[in-house]
């Protein structure tokens, strides 16, 4: 199978100028298949949320280089990132981080309006599936502010999906949800997994979440400590 | 654009009432440098017109005593197409000696083209009682109000004048038709004045001869160079000419002392309003950096995201600058119905464009500092810190 990602000897080291450098991660060699649903566990500050946000490109590795599709991402300019973000990657956070000035709906079609494609029908029509593969067809014209927290991260879910992109980025998307909305969460996921072929990588505290996935890895201080597929 | 444009409007509207007391912030400063402004454009213009306004800031003449201007109307015309000028008369000037009955008075006799000359002097408006007029027929005469009490004649009496150049003629009679109250002490006591023709004829010279042609300017501070310019185009070397300025410098140096505090008064308002702008919004782009972080996870370029705070800047100014004149206008209208002072307050339109291009030139610089600001806010940094 085709590889997605490939993460070859990446280093994050923070405070490199400082006396005491801090090594979040040690020469992480990873790759991912396409289509596939992937776990990464680990304590907190086991460097997950980081190794995440290095595959999203929204931090850069001290060493070592991320291959998107066999395309080093690693040297884009901040513009191409930005662009490369907006189209390649979904993103979803424990904190769901809808824009609280806007609606369900406008908040689905922000991620499709900052590529500055002309709005279609179409479009609109797909960010209206999507809420309503989300189950929240009812709350279209709602402000994010007025949804419960479950219903927030569903829109999340909703809004990394807009445009298509082959990746979706997923740091705690359950973290605070109770078990009924996780459930619901995980099994709409795995749904667009199946149905869309969207990759995913999920970072989870919950066990229960990781041993449904294809694949966990497992981190520890910044190594990989395990890396079991099923 | 559009996409940053309509995050910008959602932002302000979102937050109904910080926006609206931001729009009043920005209102308040503009309301005041107009108010201010103006108040001081109009104490200043009523400053110079009471100092130098009812008198001729350019005089042109003949070099040499008792000589006069040939074929004064050529030049009049050429000088009513100068659009520096705002009113051009031709004048005669001479002194003499008045007698009545026993009284005798020495008096500054000038002739004037009332038409042309209300407009420097104002004579229609100083005629000091109901049935005073305006000299109009040959050797019709009116009289410094002053000269009424000192000569102790009345409206219609025929008076005996000897002019101090021609002592030799005969007296001439002159009938007094009114009083002018120049409200100078000096002039009320000594000038009479009369028709350009009464004057050209004593003094027996071409009614196409006058001694001097006065004039007053859009702007008084340019006297000494419109001077010149004049003396160029007439191009007559037996022309010359004198300003206002030449006549009395104390008088020049104290109304630009005036206009430069002005100007230093509406300079420090303009930067204490321009600060209070910049200070507001940058409070509130700070209060967006959470939204700013999610906008760039999902790919905002650095350029549309600052061009966020840019346009809410600006919208935050056009809604400020209209409010503030609208609010200075009411203010002055106030200021004017129930403040008598008797300053003269005027609505200079392009006084408030500027004002209004302040506002918003102010709001939007304000928001670039922020805004640039924003575009080095890192995403990590917003998502961590939720």
């Amino acid at each position: 199978m085709d590889k997605i990602l490939e993460l070859k000897q990446i280093v994050k080291i923070y405070g490199e100028k400082t006396k005491n450098p801090y090594k979040a991660l040690h020469e992480i060699d990873l790759d991912f298949k396409k289509h596939s649903f992937n776990a990464i566990i680990g304590q907190s500050g086991s460097g997950k949320s980081t190794l995440l946000n290095i595959i999203g490109t929204l931090d850069k590795p001290t060493q070592g280089e991320v291959l998107f599709n066999g395309e080093d991402i690693s040297r884009y300019n901040k513009n191409e990132l930005a662009e490369f973000r907006n189209r390649k990657i979904g993103f979803i956070f424990q904190f769901h981080y809808l824009l609280p000035e806007f609606t369900a709906l406008e908040n689905v079609l922000m991620p499709f309006n900052i590529s500055k494609e002309p709005l279609t029908e179409e479009i609109k029509n797909r960010a209206s599936e999507l809420l309503e593969t989300v189950g929240l067809e009812n709350y279209k014209n709602t402000i994010t502010t007025n949804l419960s927290g479950g219903q927030q991260q569903r829109v999340a879910i909703a809004r990394s999906l807009i445009n298509q992109p082959d990746l979706v980025l997923a740091d705690e998307p359950t973290g605070n949800l109770d078990s009924d909305s996780t459930e619901n969460v995980y099994q709409l996921l795995r749904k667009i997994n199946k149905e869309l072929k969207t990759t995913f990588i999920i970072i989870t505290h919950d066990r229960k979440i990781a041993e449904k996935t294809d694949r966990i890895i497992e981190l520890k201080d910044g190594k990989i400590y395990a890396d079991i597929e099923k | 654009m559009k996409l940053a444009f309509n995050i910008a409007k959602r932002f302000l509207l979102s937050a109904k009432k910080q926006t609206i007391v931001i729009i009043l912030g920005i209102a308040v400063g503009v309301s005041v440098q107009v108010f201010i402004g103006a108040l001081i454009n109009g104490l200043q213009d009523n400053l110079i017109d009471t100092a130098i306004g009812s008198q001729s800031q350019i005089t042109l003449s003949h070099e040499g005593d008792e000589s006069f201007i040939d074929d004064y109307q050529s030049i009049l015309t050429s000088l009513e197409g100068n659009n520096q000028l705002t009113h051009i008369t031709p004048s005669i000037t001479s002194s003499g000696r008045l007698s009545f009955e026993t009284n005798n008075e020495n008096i500054v006799f000038k002739g004037v083209d009332f038409d042309k000359a209300e407009g420097i002097y104002n004579f229609n408006e100083k005629l000091s009682m109901d049935n005073s007029q305006i000299p109009t027929g040959l050797n019709e005469v009116a009289l410094g109000v002053g000269l009424k009490d000192l000569l102790e004649v009345e409206i219609g009496d025929t008076i005996n004048y000897i002019d101090n150049t021609r002592p030799g003629n005969p007296p001439i009679s002159l009938t007094i038709v009114g009083f002018i109250d120049f409200k100078v002490l000096n002039l009320n006591n000594s000038w009479v004045v009369s028709t350009l023709q009464t004057t050209q004829q004593f003094l027996s010279i071409n009614n196409n001869q006058v001694q001097s042609i006065e004039m007053q300017l859009k702007d008084p501070f340019e006297a000494e160079e419109v001077s010149s310019n004049l003396l160029d185009e007439i191009d007559n070397s037996s022309i010359t000419s004198i300003t206002w300025i030449e006549r009395n410098q104390d008088l020049l140096n104290g109304l630009q002392g005036q206009s430069i505090s002005s100007l230093m008064i509406q300079i420090f308002v303009i930067i204490s309003v321009v600060l209070g702008i910049s200070s507001v919004l940058a409070i509130t782009v700070l209060q967006k950096s959470k939204q700013l972080g999610i906008l760039k996870a999902m790919g905002i370029k650095d350029k549309d995201a600052s061009k966020i705070f840019l346009f809410e800047g600006l919208l935050l100014g056009i809604f400020g600058a209209i409010i503030g004149i609208a609010l200075g206008i009411g203010l002055l209208y106030a200021f004017d119905i129930f403040a008598d002072t008797g300053i003269p307050i005027t609505f200079d339109i392009g006084f408030l464009a500027l004002s209004a291009t302040i506002a918003i030139t102010a709001s939007t610089i304000a928001a670039l500092s922020p805004a640039l600001k924003s575009s080095k806010l890192s995403v990590i940094e917003v998502i961590r810190n939720g």
